[in-house]
């Protein structure tokens, strides 16, 4: 009998979050000017999420980690290019736009079947891991709708720690207001975890681990299905850069006695 | 004209969230009949609180099973209640315990979900205005399909004045719990750090950058010293910290820079984006701090040694080229002085 956890880690392709950006209209509704001439890393919470389930895997043998992932497939084969240099995982591949315009509701289904799809898949150790929000879309909403068309009924968002327990159960730290920590206890696989930042750094490149997922990557890329996914019924009216630039004051030549001064004062205003 | 429903849950003591109440705010932009629909361990003192709402009728789930934010137990009785108000817009407090289970009732509902709502208006239909790529672009949107939940932003919209009278008539669904959730909740727990450094009703949030554990005057590092001058200043001002990325992943690799410091305080990127009448930045020279991490922020002070910081200028209201450390010992004892 098969052991560990089947990990799948939905994940895309984002403008670096360094980037300025500015919005353009295309044929297929808003997009961004240039996007894809711009430098696109692994979402940063979907990365933090992929590094938290090899980790897990690591630490519980039969375990395995696949990541699907919905984006343009140039894209993708640049990011995987330095992603798969950080942790061992299984590359699915879908080609279409990862934009952050796109409908989650239409992502969601084809993350979806996608996820039914994949051989051996073993719901009762299932854990679809993601980032809680993208850097794109921020929206926090195409991990659970995935969730419930999977009908997985515990899920968890803003997660920053899983500890495995007994008999298969863990329990699961989740932000909250306030800096706080939610903590609950899960009777076991299937769950949806949305990541948070986690507990873990970025892993150093590893050429080991680069040389084993490339020999899955570039043919997971090469027969990546198409996802042409859309806008859904969303009716942009506006979508602009806000025009926020403000007349800042530069103060050069004040000592740091009046430099704080003048701040208690601002501190202490209503 | 789209019946609306405000949906949240209540508070362990029975009670609305105050972002309930900013969210009712929106419901009343929307127009149209509304709805409200409560789900916890006990909704009373809620109900009681919604004299004046203008609800048409009040709907809850409430019972021992309903008392812990989990999504099983929620995202149920959440769905139960929208299909009971015939609703064809959700509004709904962008709480964790209302995020968690936002788009899955939207899901179970048929409907469609948008979070991170900051406005809401009904000029030719409802439209909402919400931000993409991390604050960066702002967009105004409507939608075709119903229902349509929306989550709305903490702090987005002033809290709703209530006129006060007698509590609405309560109509109770029956829900059975059993078998929605195998997930137990088992309390919660703050950051290892000890200190309470994150203040979301704080006036001012104090943002410190790399720079603070970098050299100094003395041609060394001074993170005890820096480490003593934040948290002085947050005490004496009772101020909410934030920080830079760089600085929380210093702290995860292994630096141990500042034992109160954890990525739950990071600002902009994959840290959050608070909402304070003030912000005071130092320390900081990245686009993240001050573009992402300070778009909710209204007046913005920072305090660093570059004056041609190129994020801070355009950004921040004054830039004081100083010396952190010297600027923000002298503003710790100033703000002792005044008690």
């Amino acid at each position: 009998m098969s052991t560990g956890y089947q990990i799948v880690v939905l994940g895309s392709v984002v403008p670096d979050p360094l980037q300025t950006l500015e919005p353009a209209q295309t044929p297929q509704g808003p997009g961004l000017k240039n996007e894809l001439m711009l430098p696109h890393v692994l979402d940063p919470w979907a990365a933090h999420a992929l590094y938290e389930a090899a980790n897990l895997a690591a630490r519980t043998p039969g375990s395995k980690v696949t990541l699907v992932s919905l984006g343009p497939k140039a894209k993708l084969q640049q990011v995987m290019m330095a992603v798969g240099q950080k942790v061992p995982f299984e590359l699915v591949a879908l080609d279409g736009p990862a934009g952050g315009f796109t409908d989650p509701h239409e992502v969601a289904a084809r993350l979806a079947e996608t996820v039914k799809a994949l051989p051996g898949l073993d719901r009762s150790r299932l854990l679809l891991f993601g980032g809680w929000e993208s850097a794109s879309r921020g929206a926090g909403v195409t991990l659970q709708l995935v969730g419930e068309r999977l009908e997985i009924a515990d899920q968890f968002q803003g997660v920053d720690r899983l500890t495995p327990g007994e008999g298969g159960s863990f329990e699961v730290l989740e932000r909250v207001e306030g800096g706080k920590h939610q903590v609950s206890r899960c009777a076991g696989a299937p769950a949806v975890l949305g990541w948070a930042t986690g507990e873990l750094g970025e892993p150093k490149n590893n050429p080991q681990i680069g040389m084993a997922n490339m020999r899955g990557v570039m043919p997971a890329l090469q027969k990546a299905a198409p996802a042409p996914v859309g806008t859904g019924g969303v009716e942009f009216l506006s979508v602009a850069v806000p025009r926020a630039q403000r007349e800042t004051r530069i103060v050069k030549d004040m000592s740091p006695d009046d430099v704080a001064r003048e701040l208690v004062e601002w501190i202490g205003q209503d | 004209m789209d019946t609306v429903l405000l949906l949240t849950h209540t508070e362990a003591d029975g009670g609305l969230p105050r972002a309930a109440l900013e969210a009712l705010s929106a419901a009343r932009a929307v127009g149209g009949p509304l709805v409200v629909g409560l789900f916890g361990g006990s909704v009373e003192r809620a109900v009681a609180a919604l004299g004046g709402a203008g609800a048409t009728k009040v709907l809850a789930v409430e019972g021992p099973a309903f008392a812990d934010p989990r999504y099983g137990t929620d995202a149920a009785a959440a769905a139960a209640l929208a299909k009971a108000s015939g609703a064809s817009v959700v509004l709904a407090p962008a709480t964790s315990r209302m995020a968690r289970v936002a788009a899955g009732v939207a899901q179970r509902l048929g409907g469609r979900v948008d979070t991170h709502v900051t406005q809401v208006a009904a000029d030719g239909g409802v439209a909402v205005t919400r931000w993409f790529y991390k604050q960066r672009i702002e967009a105004r949107l409507r939608r075709k399909e119903r229902p349509w939940v929306l989550l709305v932003d903490p702090g987005a919209y002033p809290p709703a004045s209530l006129e006060g009278g007698a509590a609405p008539a309560v109509e109770r669904l029956a829900l059975a719990a059993d078998g929605l959730t195998r997930t137990e909740v088992l309390g919660l727990r703050a950051p290892s750090s000890g200190e309470q450094t994150i203040r979301p009703d704080a006036k001012l949030l104090f943002v410190a950058g790399a720079g603070w554990t970098k050299k100094q005057a003395s041609g060394k590092p001074e993170p005890e010293r820096a480490e003593q001058l934040i948290l002085g200043l947050l005490r004496a001002a009772g101020a909410s910290l934030g920080s830079s990325k760089s600085l929380v992943d210093q702290a995860g690799e292994g630096q141990k820079v500042f034992e109160f410091m954890t990525h739950l305080n990071q600002v902009g990127q994959t840290g959050s984006t608070p909402r304070h009448p003030k912000g005071l930045a130092t320390c900081c020279h990245g686009e993240e701090p001050h573009v992402v991490g300070w778009r909710f922020i209204r007046e913005r002070r920072a305090v660093n040694l570059d004056a041609g910081c190129g994020w801070a200028r355009g950004k921040a209201d004054v830039l004081y080229v100083a010396d952190a450390f010297a600027v923000m010992e002298k503003v710790n004892a100033l703000l002792a002085e005044k008690g």
